[in-house]
């Protein structure tokens, strides 16, 4: 299988006060294209750090991060930006939508960017398969918690991302609407043919993936294979 | 460490050089601001009220342009006028006779006039006229035909203020010298003059061949001389003029056509319209505050959206592009709004104005204003947006995980500083715009800039030693009004800043204008001359004297006055100093007439700054004349300096044996040349004679008395000028309050917007505390003690800098003693205070009257 994401010797260092803080240390591994991985860890072990520089929200203090074989740290911040619009989708764990559009609009935001052609019929398509196509034109403060993560999978998959991040996508929803969407996370994704990266808490969730990647104090402890398939 | 190798298919497959898509930015910005519009029109009203001053002025200045144009000829009523102070020798008559096809002749003069129903007397200036002046326009009177019937007989067009002022009628008498006239018709108004120039020298018209039967007009006084002239076919004046402006020259007569009258009256309106747009720029400033700290708080709140946009895909360039249209477009509704505004406003600048114009002054659209006002808003708008815009280059989409909004970088960033530069560029090219001298523009540029930082720096110490000031054992809610001032969010800046700016900036006017009136009244009060009587013939002097203590008056002063012209300066005449490029002596020092007294001792507003005060001549030498300081530099001489003068013929060589510095605004006889006694003893003079009445009554007497035996004697009653001045200063108050009203309204809306702002930055730990149980109580006292130091230490600093801006007018700029009456200030101090106070409470009114769940809910 094709790796989609390659990570090799990743330290990341924070200045504070005055010292040095390390966030995440030599940490290197791969990922195939099409699988679901899981990054489990205890608080402030470095995972959401380590999603942030897989996805290319930041630069590394030191390593190697490639995302479809393109080091992220040779590109400027713009060109991140256009690489994640291409090739990345983001869920969040308090969903990110912009309070200021629709959920229609917000889903459409993606292909807008890119400049693609009757974008319109296909983010009701996705809100359709999301179970919202009858709230295309609220607002997000007139959603629920469960509702926006769900326009927030919907805005994650209108690009066809090569590979979609997720941060604690269940950490703000009760466990009844949780289920619902990591349910809808897995079915999109298996119909998509989209690799997941996800940052969790939920043994349980991460249970549910292919892999499990174990972070403590910013080092890589366990890599493990779940028996999914 | 091995190096990637980059996968050239999938680089191409990314569209790294996507272009810039301007429609969807502009969907973006649209949909962006759909909950804020409310919001960012608040913000953008700060600058509508600037905006509308200056299309209001700039429409005015336009119209005033056109009208100008259209009615220059009946402003000097005729194609051509030549005037001077002398009367014409027999060839310069000659040649003025024959210039035009038709020809008036005027002589003005101040004298007293009486009126005998009334028993009153009035110094006034006399016109006496011969021909059909004004050729353009007409002496507007009451009844109409009388600005021609007057010239038929023994009659007098007299000015409305006086007849009123006198209770006079159409066919009542007047006495102007030893003359009756009677009175043919009101005058209203006579070509060029303006309602504050009648209320300063009303005009009183008489036929000039009876001006020799009042016995007014004698050797030495002082007499305009006018010839007016009217080509009636289609004449080139300007050739006429060049071709005759030598004799003009060599005769000391100066010339004015329709055409120098249309430059010279543009120009003195071009300051006026000039000073007018400061006063409103001011207040565009003021609002411009407003906008740079309204669009800070808004980019802030919208952190998380544009993290969220980067993340997604959208460039930095391209989030940027999008507030910025937000920016320009929300600018372009704001100076429209002005622009509209403004147009409306203009109406009401005549009627403002009305008395400093010799115009009528027609109001229409002047769209060139509106473009104008409209472009200069939205740059405005920009210039001040970009500040806070550019920041938005810095946010990290890393802000969707963790938000840190960094501002360490930001004020590191080289373009922050480009800004601060475009900023001050802006400011110093409008201001030199408005005034046209790069020193005015730069001394401007510099007074905002130190009033800005003073009032920044006074609110950086008040947020760093407020938090060291906070003692625990004081009450909870003394803690919490005090600590409002320095927790993250605070508006101590931005309301320091805009409301210390428009206190300074109306304080300082306000203590001007005091002081001036000051001055003046200061000048007049106490047993010092308040009534100055002029033209005295030296027969008349003892017996005038002797009138004035007979009415138990004192005189306080009486000086002899000998006019003469100065030939010439350490050799060199006129001719001889315009030709010498290295000589710098003024040629008007060699045209005016100089009015010199003598005597052999200094007066107490004297004083010697160079040379010796030399009191009596001596026989065979050079007369010793003490001069002073101005004049020595405008002649450029010094001690031991030669001057000719020619006294009415006879030319008297002099040296300069002293300098002197005079106290001007003391009102007493002040000279630039004094020569010593025994030489113009037997020259041609006139007498001053000062006195102190201590009533009106008595003045209103003695005044009577003085022109019944005395006609020629013109008196000078300071109680009159004081009250002629204090209208003045009223009328030009007046207008400086109204444009400065611009600068107050636009305040007071920052003050609102950013009080509105904080609102939104309180409200989330207001219901909190609410929710913890506090009570309506608590928060009203805590927001009122917020608003309490917020408003006492910004209204204290901008009178603190208004006081030291007046210092520094009237020491450099108007020269005299300061002084400042402080209860006025005092009771602006708590005005301002107290508005922001209420401000502030009624801002907050919402948090205060409702259940903390339905707060909670509707910002949710």
């Amino acid at each position: 299988m094709e790796n989609i994401l390659k990570i090799s010797n990743l330290n990341k260092t924070y200045k504070s006060a005055g010292h040095i803080l390390t966030v995440l240390d030599d940490i290197s591994f791969t990922v195939t294209a099409g699988s679901t991985n899981a990054i489990v860890g205890p608080s402030g072990s470095g995972k959401t750090t380590l999603l942030g520089l897989c996805a290319g929200l930041d630069s590394a203090t030191d390593g190697i991060v490639e995302l479809k074989d393109i080091n992220l740290g040779s590109l400027t911040e713009d060109k991140r930006a256009q690489m994640r619009n291409k090739h990345v989708g983001f869920i969040f764990q308090n969903f990110q939508l912009l309070p200021t559009l629709t959920a229609l609009e917000n889903v459409m935001v993606p292909l807008e960017l890119r400049g693609e052609k009757n974008i319109n019929a296909r983010a009701i398509d996705l809100l359709d398969k999301v179970g919202l196509a009858d709230r295309s034109h609220h607002y997000p403060a007139q959603l629920s918690g469960g509702e926006q993560q769900r326009v927030s999978l919907a805005r994650a998959f209108s690009n066809s991302p090569s590979i979609l991040f997720a941060d604690e996508p269940t950490g703000n929803l009760d466990a009844e609407t949780s289920e619902k969407v990591i349910k809808l996370i897995f079915d999109l994704n298996k119909e998509a043919g989209t690799t997941l990266v996800l940052v969790t808490h939920d043994l349980d969730l991460a249970a549910k993936t292919n892999r499990i990647l174990k972070i403590k104090g910013g080092k890589l402890i366990s890599d493990e294979k779940t028996g999914n398939e | 460490m091995k190096k990637p190798v980059m996968n050239k298919l999938l680089m191409d497959d990314v569209d790294f050089k996507r272009k810039i898509n301007i429609p969807w930015l502009f969907k973006m910005a649209v949909r962006d601001s759909r909950r804020n519009r409310s919001r960012l029109l608040l913000f953008i009203s700060s600058i509508i009220f600037g905006i509308a001053a200056l299309v209001a002025i700039y429409s005015f200045r336009y119209n005033i342009q056109n009208d100008i144009n259209s009615q220059a000829a009946t402003l000097i009523g005729a194609d051509l006028a030549i005037t001077g102070n002398k009367d014409p020798d027999v060839q310069f008559k000659a040649l003025l006779d024959s210039l035009g096809d038709d020809r008036s002749e005027q002589r003005s003069f101040a004298s007293m006039i009486y009126f005998p129903k009334s028993q009153g007397t009035r110094l006034v200036q006399v016109r006496a006229l011969e021909g059909k002046f004004p050729y353009y326009g007409q002496l507007e009177t009451n009844p109409s035909q009388a600005g021609n019937t007057f010239k038929m007989g023994k009659y007098a067009l007299v000015d409305k203020t006086l007849m009123l002022q006198y209770n006079a009628k159409v066919n009542d008498s007047i006495k102007i010298g030893n003359t009756t006239f009677l009175i043919k018709g009101v005058l209203n108004n006579a070509p060029g003059q303006t309602g504050l120039s009648a209320g300063i020298a009303p005009i009183v018209y008489i036929p000039l061949r009876y001006l020799h039967e009042t016995g007014l007009v004698k050797v030495g006084s002082r007499v305009n001389y006018s010839y007016f002239f009217k080509y009636n076919k289609q004449t080139d004046i300007d050739k006429i003029v060049k071709k005759i402006n030598p004799h003009l020259d060599s005769a000391d007569f100066n010339y004015e056509t329709i055409e120098t009258r249309k430059e010279n009256t543009g120009r003195s309106f071009a300051d006026l319209s000039r000073f007018l747009s400061l006063v409103g720029f001011v207040a565009l400033l003021l609002g411009c505050v407003g906008v740079a700290s309204a669009i800070n708080i808004y980019i802030r709140e919208k952190v998380a959206s544009i993290a969220i946009l980067r993340c997604i895909g959208v460039k930095a360039s391209e989030a940027f592009l999008i507030y910025l249209i937000q920016i320009i477009g929300i600018g372009l509704i704001g100076s429209i709004a002005g622009a509209l505004l403004g147009t409306a406003v203009q109406h009401l600048l005549p009627l403002v104005l009305k008395d400093f114009l010799p115009i009528t002054i027609s109001v229409n659209i002047s769209w060139i204003a509106v473009i104008q006002g409209v472009i200069l808003g939205v740059i405005i708008s920009v210039l001040f947006g970009l500040l806070p815009l550019i920041s938005i280059r810095n946010i990290s989409p890393l802000n969707t995980l963790r938000l840190s909004f960094e501002e360490s970088s930001i004020s590191r960033d080289p373009l922050r500083w480009f800004v601060y530069f475009l900023v001050l560029v802006f400011i110093l090219s409008f201001s030199y715009m408005q005034l046209g001298d790069w020193t005015a523009a730069t001394v401007f540029t510099i007074g905002i800039m130190i009033a800005f930082l003073v009032l920044t720096a006074i609110a950086y110490l008040l947020i760093r030693f407020t938090r060291l000031l906070i003692m625990s054992s004081w009450s909870y809610i003394w803690r919490q009004g005090f600590a409002n001032l320095y927790r993250p969010n605070n508006q101590t800046i931005i309301l320091t800043v805009s409301i210390g700016l428009s206190t300074a900036f109306i304080c300082t006017l306000f203590l001007i204008q005091q002081l001036l009136i000051g001055q003046v009244t200061l000048s007049a009060s106490g047993n010092q001359s308040n009534m100055i009587l002029f033209d005295i013939q030296t027969k008349q002097e003892k017996a005038l004297a002797d009138l004035t203590r007979k009415q138990g008056l004192p005189i306080l002063s009486q000086v002899p006055i000998i006019t003469m012209r100065l030939e010439k300066v350490n050799g060199k005449t006129a001719a001889d100093a315009k030709k010498d490029s290295t000589s710098h002596i003024s040629q008007r020092a060699f045209s005016y007439e100089y009015r010199v007294t003598y005597r052999d001792t200094l007066t107490a507003s004297e004083q010697i700054t160079a040379g010796k005060f030399e009191g009596v001549a001596t026989t065979g030498k050079d007369i010793p004349v003490s001069i002073e300081e101005r004049f020595a530099e405008r002649v450029k001489v010094k001690v031991g300096d030669h001057l000719l003068f020619n006294v009415q013929g006879v030319m008297m060589p002099a040296i300069v044996s002293s300098i002197r510095k005079v106290n001007w605004n003391k009102i007493s006889t002040n000279f630039q040349i004094v020569f010593p006694t025994g030489v113009l003893e037997d020259a041609p003079q006139f007498h001053i004679l000062l006195t102190h009445v201590p009533s009106n009554e008595v003045s209103a007497q003695y005044q009577r008395a003085v022109v019944k035996q005395f006609p020629n004697v013109s008196i000078i009653d300071l109680g009159l000028v004081l009250s002629v001045l204090d209208d003045l200063l009223d009328k030009i108050g007046y207008v400086i309050k109204f444009m400065s009203g611009f600068s107050i309204i636009t305040g007071i809306i920052v003050l609102i917007s950013s009080v509105r702002i904080s609102k939104y930055q309180r409200i989330q730990e207001s219901v909190l505390l609410r929710t913890l149980g506090a009570s309506r109580k608590q928060i009203f006292a805590i927001t009122s003690l917020e608003y309490l130091f917020l408003g006492a230490l910004s209204a204290l600093t901008g009178i603190v800098i208004a006081i030291a801006s007046s210092w520094f007018l009237a020491k450099y700029r108007f020269n005299m003693p300061y002084s400042i009456n402080f209860m006025p200030v005092a009771v602006l101090f708590l005005i301002i205070t107290s508005l922001t106070i209420i401000i502030g409470l009624l801002n907050s009114r919402g948090i205060l009257n409702k259940p903390p769940l339905e707060v909670l809910r509707s910002n949710a």
